[in-house]
């Protein structure tokens, strides 16, 4: 088993460690030795916590004659020149936007074979099995990458972080951490970032939240979406919508959870006034439990909640509301100094640093 | 200014038994004879987009191109119904099968003979949906590629995109040539007038084999393809459901009780 590379990405919003990374390394770990490459600088603790995860080499890319250089060419510049210098056969990405186009861009250079959206990753004979699901969630497909090498983006919703079961204590610090200069091609120049305006954000994003509550069509209206609001706060939610809300203009499209919106793998998923479209139900359905509430019994929604209420959002939303905190003032009745638990019920600190990319 | 729009040939979701069987042939590809098809709905978006560029100058020549079996000549109408002047068929029993390495080489080859200031896409397709072919065709074309564009704008020799980032929404220039993606954000396909539903058999459709774009059959199709598909399952998607109806209150008490009893508070 030779080295694997894992494209480590950059948190949008932090700057810190892309929480798909950790998974990434997880995966790396089944199918040889990873190496973290890293298109940006990376302090102590971030370096550390790779370590912990497995990566056994952490290589920082930099490109001194364009400071400004896109991350995702640092990371396919990188990339190829590491596989062919260490004879590494395979790379693995996220699949995000930046990961899916270093990925493709990785895979023209080794002319190796490519597969995006793997649910999961295993080492086998051939060459590594990867599992996917197609046409909206209806078929599973397991392949096989065959060749020289193997480029994978991973979707890391539905990958757990294991920290490796024998980290070597100091084989990667601080001062370990090999550098590596490129140039890169005079294509890659031309494309520069002229504007970035940061958007607000109160609430988690909805690729990452352990709970997410998404409202459809049967909202109603965008006051209507209020309510859907409320509900995610009381739940410590992020609040989601169908394609049909975003196109009406009641949630931002950021929310869009679906074929081409988020694809979202939650603890926790309520859908709200949604009948669960194909395209829709793409996004959703591997959420571990999925809860929906809606007037029609006969939307297709029904047939992979966990959950149904046949009934109108509009009264089962506030009579949960205050069901919600009238089992919230029981308990802090019940354990007065203790204070409320956490509503989420999960705050390890993989997942609490978390943000879209 | 030539605008190239790399189209795909799917299976309409809407029409179809995508849920009950028959999508897979006996090899694992899909079927596309059997099932119905259509123009990928993210590439339509991409096709109007090319329609609104070339609305703002006066020397836009919109071509779309495909890779698919004898039936994506549909494809192609449709997309030279929705505005686009010209159309090129990749047509080749080899191939079938092709995975993303084969049609990238087989896309970008064609979009190079053509020649090109701009090549438009859909984000992803709506079956397979690996959204790596626009970052591939760019990499053999040696250009820069701005995937997932919510808004474009074409200057003189430049390409403005904006794109969504999740916390930031950032506006990106890349000189021109290059290939951009577009979401579907972007904007509303307008559905085609008959008029230029008739019009659109009058326009050129080409039709190009391998050996025109001098890429040797064997490297492309099923048989060279790095990535092989062992198994295809059907997904088994029926959950215990737990199911109440009936008065809001009592619903709104038991989906509570359920969700603390699953530790879900």
């Amino acid at each position: 088993m030779g080295p694997v590379l894992v494209l480590v990405d950059r948190d949008g919003g932090s700057g810190a460690v892309h929480a798909s990374a950790p998974r990434l390394l997880t995966l790396a770990r089944r199918l040889g030795e990873p190496v973290a490459v890293l298109p940006h600088p990376a302090g102590a603790a971030e370096v550390r916590r790779l370590a912990r995860y497995g990566a056994e080499r952490v290589c920082v890319v930099e490109a001194p004659e364009t400071p400004d250089a896109d991350p995702v060419a640092l990371a396919v510049a990188a990339a190829g020149e590491l596989a062919w210098q260490m004879g590494a056969s395979v790379v693995l990405t996220a699949s995000t936007r930046t990961g899916r186009e270093a990925a493709a861009r990785v895979a023209v250079r080794l002319g190796a074979g490519i597969v995006t959206a793997a649910s999961d990753v295993r080492p086998g004979p051939d060459g590594p099995v990867t599992v996917q699901e197609v046409c909206g969630g209806a078929y599973r497909v397991e392949s096989v990458v065959r060749g020289q090498a193997a480029v994978i983006a991973v979707d890391t919703g539905s990958v757990p972080a294991d920290a490796a079961a024998d980290p070597v204590p100091g084989q990667v610090e601080e001062s370990a951490v090999e550098r590596l200069f490129v140039r890169l091609p005079e294509a890659a120049r031309r494309a520069r970032v002229v504007a970035r305006t940061r958007k607000p954000a109160c609430r988690p994003a909805v690729s990452c939240a352990s709970v997410v509550v998404a409202g459809g069509r049967g909202v109603g209206s965008a006051a209507g979406f209020g309510l859907i609001e409320q509900v995610a706060d009381a739940l410590g939610a992020a609040v989601g919508g169908t394609h049909g809300a975003a196109d009406l203009g009641w949630c931002p499209h950021d929310a869009l959870i679906g074929q081409t919106g988020a694809v979202v793998h939650p603890k926790l998923y309520v859908a709200c006034g949604i009948s669960g479209s194909v395209h829709h139900r793409a996004g959703m359905q591997h959420a571990s439990t999925i809860v929906a509430i809606d007037k029609d019994p006969s939307a297709p929604i029904f047939r992979i909640a966990d959950v149904g209420i046949v009934g109108d959002l509009h009264q089962v939303l506030p009579a949960l509301l205050n069901e919600l905190a009238r089992r919230r003032a029981d308990m802090q009745a019940d354990a007065a100094p203790a204070g409320t638990p956490d509503p989420t019920g999960e705050s390890t600190p993989d997942t609490a640093p978390v943000a879209a990319d | 200014m030539k605008l190239v729009v790399l189209v795909k040939h799917v299976p309409d979701e809407a029409a179809d038994r995508l849920f009950t069987a028959g999508v897979f042939a006996a090899d694992l590809t899909v079927d596309r004879d059997g099932l119905s098809c259509r123009l990928s709905e993210p590439d339509e978006y991409a096709v109007e987009q090319a329609m609104r560029i070339a609305r703002r100058r006066m020397d836009v020549q919109i071509c779309v191109v495909t890779m698919g079996p004898a039936g994506a000549v549909r494809t192609l109408a449709r997309a030279l119904a929705l505005g686009a002047d010209e159309a090129v068929h990749v047509l080749d029993d080899a191939l079938h099968g092709s995975d993303a390495q084969a049609t990238s080489r087989v896309l970008a080859a064609a979009v190079e003979r053509l020649g090109f200031d701009l090549v438009l896409c859909g984000t992803a397709s709506t079956d397979s949906g690996m959204s790596v072919v626009p970052a591939m065709v760019a990499e053999r074309l040696g250009v820069p590629a701005a995937c997932e564009a919510d808004t474009v704008w074409v200057g003189e020799d430049e390409v403005m995109v904006r794109r969504d980032e999740g916390t930031a929404v950032v506006d990106v220039a890349v000189g021109m040539p290059a290939v951009v993606s577009v979401t579907d954000r972007i904007g509303e396909p307008r559905y085609p007038a008959f008029r230029s539903i008739v019009e659109a058999r009058q326009k050129t459709l080409r039709t190009w084999s391998l050996k025109d774009l001098r890429i040797p059959a064997a490297e492309v199709g099923l048989g060279a393809s790095a990535t092989v598909v062992r198994s295809v399952t059907p997904c088994a998607e029926q959950r215990p459901a737990l199911l109440v109806e009936g008065e809001a209150r009592g619903a709104a008490a038991r989906l509570a009780a359920y969700l603390t009893e699953h530790q879900l508070i």
